[in-house]
């Protein structure tokens, strides 16, 4: 099996499985309980937040645990839009947005909110000159992917956050759920207010996430109840996830110090190979996209069908978005960057973790190759 | 040291072995997101479809009216806030209890500065409602009537069929938190007569961070967590699958087993109180005497200050809590006592909440009643 689908999930790791099992047996009590168990519960649980700030760099108390990428967005702009709705109702994002946040702002629309969404260039990036014009007085809130999940380009966030810097009364918002770990962002020199993270996509295990919240920054809590997580996500904690996706963070911390490099490689000579086989088009640009993500067309073939074939073969690739692909609607991203709409419905995208190897690729492109030339073989 | 006896399970309950195996495997066998389109998301999807099915079966729904949410905590909001908003155009009235959870009563009171007006219901002695009184704060403006199953402090069940009833024939959705129900009472939601029901499964040796919201076929609710289109839109967010399987299978566990923990829980609760009562401790039992769920005793001890007393067990090994919120170690008095003996009662300041579990023994507990005896006697004599 070769899974070269990490974008849309990752395998956990054995040891982020153990760690699940041991604090599931022995700390299981609830961290609000008073009593010792409790109380134990408790001490694990600060220990967690304590490392996850040092991996991130930030401060304890700026983190909140959340059940993943979609809840930390959506807390994180629609905890903006109604905390701080009495400065204004204007926010800024792109039309390259995953859907966790696209929906969420979707949403504020409908609840009378002005949003700005900016066009992206055929990469699939914004201007900041773009940013720059769209700012306005009652702007409180400037959201962006760093790493697109379907193309991986980078956004320009520290650039947005320079540009930021001068007007504290405007939130940076950047969803980082695809760069973590891949393509390095320190959270304080970038200006960020608010950053978004998920555990799956990082070896961790599943209904795991992290939002940073700057110190300072007065969110409106998605969930009322109970006033954990400083008061900003009501629910027990899941606390057995939470100590196995700290684990997971520094597992890939630290395996991306060499690993990015490898990952760099790999894409490389994925990109060299496809670029040689007739009909197909890489889409991902050559410069200042993330190092796992390669999304291509292949001219001619539906996605579903070839990657299903591929499939046959023991190797997972898919089409968009994993939370999308079952519609058979072009992939939103791909003609936000003008690629036209038949070359979008025939787009697959190629995501990889740290631990793919250099002969699993070989493979794979051995692989592509000779499917492709079947299937067009017997397309004629 | 010795392992303190756990009897606060209805904060939160050790996962079941099985549960957790089973979940390590679905981790490393079914791992992919069940959204994908290649083998690995179909088995993912399967799995999910096979626990939606088989959680639907328990509790007599049909497998599109589950939706998976991060547990009690937002089903809780998912419901109330997504009915007040699909309904606000009807009208802006929500009626709910004094002693719901904070799950609930913090989101009515965030409901609140949104322009909606919740009547908080009294209770009794007991810690019921009164359908009668529920009957008369109902206006033409009501559209949701959100009460508990049974209450996580006193373990008082409320009369959720009346209510239903009661409710029949008007334009007005009905939700129940059943999070402490599940374990110990059987649930049907069609005899029930809800539109919407909570449910978390940590509290029945499941996993942490996985629930569910039941919603009956024909109820919109707006969605609250937006993004990719998992649970026909109305949760949005990779599903944890593992999590899903870990509920599945706790419920599975605790349906096949609920009569007898049942029983277990009722023997566990008369050696608690025949002890206390052999040890000649003066304490009232808080909540309904006709009985409510099996695994809740909330005890009132007079003369005993309760933060106190939680100290003192805890230093002797005891684990229970005193049923309140308690955030920064400190006990504000409980808001459910409060509603059912007056903030000012002495009920409200010195009770504790014993909640059975799984794996306690009649042994622990007459140790942990013996315990609580001296402890008490020490308080109570000012020694
Ligand atoms: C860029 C991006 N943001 C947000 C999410 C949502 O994260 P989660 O699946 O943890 O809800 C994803 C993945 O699905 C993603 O790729
Ligand atoms: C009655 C009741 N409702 C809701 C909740 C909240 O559930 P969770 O902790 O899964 O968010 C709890 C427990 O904490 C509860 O006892």
């Amino acid at each position: 099996m070769i899974y070269l689908d990490n974008s849309a999930t990752t395998k956990p790791y054995p040891e982020v499985l153990d760690t699940y099992k041991t604090v599931a047996e022995e700390y299981f009590a609830n961290p609000s309980s008073l009593h010792k168990l409790g109380g134990r519960a408790e001490a694990l649980l600060n220990k967690c937040r304590a490392q996850a700030a040092r991996l991130l760099n930030v401060k304890e108390q700026e983190i909140i645990f959340t059940s993943g990428g979609t809840e930390g967005n959506n807390t994180a702009i629609k905890g903006v839009a109604f905390g701080y709705r009495q400065r204004g109702k204007h926010m800024i994002t792109t039309k390259v947005e995953h859907p966790a946040s696209r929906a969420a702002f979707e949403q504020l629309e409908a609840l009378g909110y002005d949003v700005t969404y900016l066009d992206v260039d055929r990469e699939g990036r914004i201007s900041v000159d773009d940013v720059k014009r769209a700012l306005r007085d009652d702007t409180i809130l400037v959201s962006v992917i760093h790493v697109n999940n379907e193309l991986g380009t980078i956004q320009p966030v520290e650039e947005i956050g320079n540009l930021l810097k001068e007007r504290p009364k405007t939130l940076f918002h950047v969803d980082h759920v695809q760069g973590f770990t891949k393509v390095p962002l320190d959270f304080y020199e970038a200006g960020i207010d608010l950053c978004t993270i998920s555990g799956h996509k990082i070896h961790g295990p599943r209904g795991t996430g992290i939002l940073f919240i700057r110190e300072g920054v007065q969110l409106s809590p998605l969930l009322a109840g109970g006033g954990q997580e400083h008061g900003l996500r009501s629910g027990t904690e899941n606390l057995p996830a939470i100590a196995a996706f700290v684990r997971a963070m520094r597992m890939t911390t630290e395996r991306a110090r060499t690993g990015i490099a490898a990952l760099d490689k790999l894409s490389k000579r994925i990109r060299q190979a496809l670029e040689e086989l007739p009909g197909v088009t890489v889409n991902t640009p050559k410069q200042g996209a993330a190092p796992h993500i390669l999304n291509a067309t292949v001219h001619g073939l539906r996605a579903e069908v070839f990657i299903h074939a591929l499939e046959e073969e023991g190797i997972y690739i898919s089409t968009k978005s994993a939370c999308s692909s079952k519609e058979s609607e072009a992939s939103a991203v791909l003609l936000a960057c003008g690629i036209p709409e038949e070359a979008a419905r025939q787009a697959v995208r190629i995501s990889l973790s740290f631990e793919n190897t250099p002969e699993e690729i070989e493979r794979f492109l051995q692989t592509f190759a000779r499917k492709l030339s079947e299937l067009k073989n017997a397309m004629e | 040291m010795m392992e303190p006896i756990y009897l606060d399970h209805a904060a939160t309950t050790p996962t079941h072995p099985e549960v957790i195996d089973r979940m390590v495997s679905v981790y490393r066998e079914a791992f992919g997101n069940p959204s994908s389109v290649h083998s690995f998301g179909r088995k993912a999807r399967r799995l999910v479809d096979e626990a939606r099915e088989a959680i639907a079966r328990s509790i007599g729904a049909s497998p599109k009216e589950i939706v998976f949410t991060s547990g009690g905590t937002e089903s809780d909001n998912m419901a109330i806030i997504g009915a007040a908003y699909a309904k606000k155009e009807q009208g802006r009235h929500i009626i709910t209890t004094k002693v719901e959870h904070h799950a609930v009563l913090n989101t009515c009171r965030a409901l609140e500065k949104q322009g909606f007006t919740v009547t908080y219901l009294d209770v009794d002695r007991a810690g019921r409602v009164d359908v009668e009184a529920l009957r008369r704060a109902l206006r033409d403006d009501t559209i949701l009537v959100t009460i508990m199953y049974g209450n996580n402090e006193v373990g008082t069940l409320q009369p959720i069929a009346a209510i239903a009833e009661l409710l029949k024939g008007r334009d007005v959705l009905f939700h129940t938190d059943a999070v402490q129900a599940f374990g110990t009472e059987a649930i049907d939601v069609r005899t029930l007569g809800v539109d919407l029901l909570s449910m978390t499964a940590h509290k029945i040796n499941g996993p942490k961070g996985i629930g569910f919201l039941y919603v009956r076929e024909g109820v919109r609710l707006v969605p609250y967590q937006h993004g990719g289109e998992q649970e026909r839109k109305r949760r949005a967010g990779t599903h944890n699958v593992p999590g899903i399987v870990g509920l599945q299978k706790a419920l599975e566990i605790a349906d096949a087993e609920r009569e007898q923990r049942v029983r277990h829980y009722r023997a566990l609760r008369d050696v608690l109180l025949s002890t206390l009562e052999e040890r000649g401790v003066r304490f009232a039992v808080n909540g309904d005497p006709d009985g409510g769920l099996a695994h809740i005793v909330n005890l009132f001890f007079p003369g005993t200050n309760v933060e106190t007393l939680l100290t003192a067990l805890d230093l002797s090994g005891v684990a229970v809590s005193s049923g309140s919120a308690c955030t920064a170690g400190s006990v504000d008095p409980s808001h459910v006592l409060t509603a059912m003996f007056g903030a000012e009662s002495e009920e409200a300041k010195s009770s504790i909440r014993v909640s059975f579990g799984l794996y306690n023994t009649e042994e622990q507990v007459k140790k942990a009643a013996n315990i609580i005896a001296e402890t008490v006697g020490r308080m109570v004599s000012g020694a």
